[in-house]
C-alpha cells in the first residue's frame, strides 16, 4: 500500500477507530469503579430502537434524527433501569439486563415489521458498524492533511466523533475532582455538599453521548468493549486513577490501531485470503491485552477485593 | 429556624433558650422510613458544644440512618436538623462526617494523600490549586492519626485499624467545628483505638463537638462525657452518670442484653 491509499482508505478509519475507543475508555473507568460498566454495554444496545424510530418517523436514513432517537432511546433506557432498580428494588446489573435487552429486542422486531429493505439499516450493521467503510476519497496522499478542499471530504463521522471525545475529555477534567469523590465515597461527597444524584447522572450522560457518538461511527461492538476492556486492563496495570485513566486511553488507542491492521493483515499472513471485521478485531485485542494484563500485571487483586 | 424566630419576635411571644438554638448539634422530630416500618422514629436529640456524645442502642436501631438523614445523606419522612443554630445544609463547612469504613471500596485506586486531600474539597473547588498551605494541611491531618509514613501508600494496602485513621485524617483535614462519626472504634485494633481516642479528646479540648455511632458499651463511660440511648426511638439521653444505666439499657436493648450478644457490656455495667 502506498502513502495516497493509505491516508486515503487507512488512516481515517483508524483515526476514528482510536477516537471511538479512547471516548468510550474515559468515562469507562469511572463506570467500572462505580460497578456500572454494563452500562456501556445497556446504552449501546438500546441506541438501536431508537435508530430504527428515528427512521420510521422521518422515513429517511438522516444522521441527526438517528442520533436525536439513538440519544432518547439511551437516556430513556438509563431512567428506566433507575425506576426498576428502585421501585423493583432490584441489583442495578440486573435492572440494566432487563432493560437493555427488552429494548433491544423490540428495536429488532420494528427493524423487522418496517421496511428498511431499501436502506442500508440491518442488525448486524448496529453491531458491528462499518469502519472500514469510512474512506476518504478526496485524499490524494499525506499533502491533503493541509488541504481544506481535500479535508472536507473527510467523512462526517471523524468529526462527530472528535466533538464528542474533546466534550467528554473536557469534562471530565472539570468534574474530575468531584467525580473521584463521590464514586470513592458517595456519603461523604453528598455530606460535603456535593450534588451526588446529578453527578452519577450525568457521568451515565456523558457515556450515552460516548455510546451514540461510537455507534454512529462503528456499531455497537466496540463500544461495548472500549468502556469496559481498557480501564479494566489500566486498573490492573497501577494503583494511582489518574494513570489508570491515561494507561486506559493509550491501552484504547493501541487496541483500535492493532485491531485495525491485524482485521485487514492478519488473515493474509495466516493464509486467508480475506480481511476480517476491524470492529471484532478491535474489540478482540482490547480483550486479548486485558488477558494478558491479568496474567502479567502487577496488581492482579481483583477490584471487589474487602478488606 | 430563623423564620420561628422571626414569627415568634413578630409576635411578641418570649422564645424559650431553645437548646437547638445554641446547641452544636440538634436534631428534631427525625423520622425515617425504608419499608412499611420506621427505622428512625421522632427522636429529637441535643448535642451542647464542646461534648463528646456517644450514640448507642442494637444493631438495627437506627444509629447510623439517623446521622445521615441528619446530614441529609438520606430523606427523612419527617424532622430537621440544625447545627450552630442553622440547617445542616448552611453550615456544611462547619461538619465534618466519618462514614463506616466498610461503606467503600478500598481497592479503589488512590493514595492515603489523597483520600485526605478530599477533606479540602470545599477549599479547592472544582479546579483550585492543591497548594503547597493546602498540602501542609493534609500531611498535618495524616500526621495526627500517626500514618504519616503511609502519606505515599495505595489505600487497599492498609490494615482495617489503618484505614480508619485514614477516614478520621479527611475529617480533620476539614478543620470543621462538628465531628459525626459512624461506628469509628469498629474492627480496629487497640492501637488505633488508643490513636482514634485521643484525636477526639483533642478535639474536645480545643472546643470542637464530637458525636460518635459507637457499639462498645464497655468505653461508653470512659470515652464519652454524654450519651444518646437509641432503639428506632430515643429510649434516653443526656450526661453518661445519669442517662447510662441499668434500666436505660434495659430499655434500648431489651431481651437482647441478657442475649449473651453484648457480654462484656453487661459486666461493664
Amino acid at each position: 500500500m502506498n502513502g495516497a491509499e493509505f491516508v486515503s482508505l487507512s488512516l481515517p478509519p483508524i483515526v476514528i477507530g482510536v477516537l471511538v475507543a479512547v471516548t468510550c475508555a474515559l468515562p469507562g473507568n469511572f463506570l467500572l469503579l462505580r460497578r456500572q460498566a454494563l452500562i456501556g454495554d445497556a446504552i449501546s444496545h438500546v441506541v438501536l430502537p431508537g435508530i430504527v424510530v428515528g427512521f420510521l418517523l422521518t422515513g429517511a436514513v438522516a444522521t441527526w434524527p438517528m442520533l436525536l432517537g439513538a440519544s432518547v432511546a439511551a437516556i430513556a433506557a438509563v431512567v428506566l433501569i433507575e425506576a426498576i432498580r428502585r421501585l423493583g428494588q432490584i441489583e442495578a446489573g440486573a435492572a440494566m439486563g432487563v432493560v437493555f435487552t427488552t429494548l433491544f429486542a423490540g428495536g429488532v422486531l420494528l427493524l423487522e415489521q418496517s421496511d428498511t429493505s431499501s436502506v442500508h439499516l440491518d442488525v448486524e450493521h448496529a453491531l458491528y458498524g462499518n469502519l472500514e467503510s469510512l474512506i476518504w476519497l478526496e485524499a490524494t496522499g499525506w499533502s491533503s492533511l493541509a488541504d481544506p478542499a481535500a479535508l472536507a471530504g473527510l467523512p462526517p463521522e471523524l468529526f462527530r466523533i472528535a466533538g464528542a471525545a474533546g466534550l467528554v475529555a473536557l469534562l471530565l477534567a472539570v468534574f474530575w475532582r468531584p467525580l473521584k469523590i463521590a464514586t470513592f465515597d458517595e456519603n461523604y461527597a453528598a455530606a460535603l455538599g456535593l450534588p451526588v444524584t446529578a453527578i452519577s447522572l450525568g457521568l451515565v450522560i456523558v457515556s450515552a453521548i460516548a455510546a451514540v457518538a461510537a455507534f454512529d461511527a462503528v456499531g455497537s461492538i466496540i463500544v461495548i468493549a472500549m468502556f469496559i476492556c481498557p480501564p479494566a486492563t489500566a486498573r490492573l496495570l497501577t494503583d494511582r486513577l489518574g494513570a489508570q485513566v491515561a494507561w486506559s486511553v493509550a491501552l484504547a488507542a493501541i487496541a483500535a490501531v492493532a485491531g485495525f491492521v491485524l482485521a485487514g493483515y492478519g488473515p493474509l499472513w495466516l493464509g486467508g485470503s480475506d480481511a476480517v471485521s476491524a470492529a471484532g478485531m478491535i474489540a478482540t485485542v482490547s480483550g486479548v491485552l486485558l488477558g494478558l494484563a491479568a496474567l502479567v500485571g502487577p496488581h492482579r487483586r481483583p477490584l471487589a477485593a474487602q478488606p | 429556624m430563623a423564620a420561628e424566630l422571626q414569627l415568634a419576635a413578630a409576635e411578641g411571644r418570649r422564645v424559650a433558650p431553645g437548646d437547638a438554638e445554641t446547641a452544636a448539634f440538634a436534631v428534631r422530630g427525625m423520622t425515617v422510613s425504608y419499608g412499611p416500618k420506621p427505622a428512625v422514629f421522632s427522636v429529637d436529640m441535643t448535642v451542647p458544644e464542646g461534648s463528646m456524645t456517644a450514640v448507642i442502642g442494637p444493631n438495627g436501631a437506627g444509629k447510623s440512618t439517623l446521622l445521615k438523614a441528619a446530614l441529609g445523606l438520606q430523606t427523612p419522612l419527617a424532622g430537621r436538623a440544625t447545627a450552630f443554630g442553622q440547617p445542616v445544609t448552611d453550615v456544611r463547612d462547619r461538619i465534618a462526617y466519618v462514614p463506616q469504613r466498610a461503606s467503600v471500596d478500598w481497592g479503589f485506586p488512590t493514595r492515603v494523600i489523597d483520600v485526605v486531600a478530599m477533606g479540602l474539597y470545599r477549599e479547592m473547588g472544582l479546579l483550585g490549586r492543591f497548594g503547597a498551605r493546602l498540602k501542609a494541611r493534609a500531611a498535618d491531618a495524616i500526621a495526627r492519626v500517626g500514618m504519616a509514613e503511609f502519606a505515599d501508600r495505595q489505600i487497599g494496602q492498609l490494615s482495617g485499624g489503618q484505614q480508619q485513621r485514614v477516614f478520621l485524617a479527611r475529617a480533620l483535614a476539614q478543620d470543621a467545628d462538628l465531628y459525626l462519626l459512624d461506628e469509628p472504634f469498629a474492627g480496629v485494633d487497640a492501637a488505633t483505638e488508643k490513636a482514634i481516642i485521643a484525636v477526639l479528646k483533642e478535639l474536645k479540648a480545643r472546643g470542637k463537638t464530637v458525636v460518635a455511632v459507637h457499639h462498645d458499651l464497655s468505653t461508653v463511660t470512659e470515652y464519652f462525657d454524654r450519651v444518646v440511648l437509641l432503639n428506632v426511638r430515643k429510649i434516653a439521653e443526656g450526661a453518661v452518670g445519669e442517662a447510662f444505666t441499668a434500666d436505660t439499657l434495659r430499655a434500648a436493648y431489651g431481651g437482647r442484653l441478657a442475649a449473651a450478644d453484648l457480654p462484656g457490656a453487661v459486666h461493664a455495667i
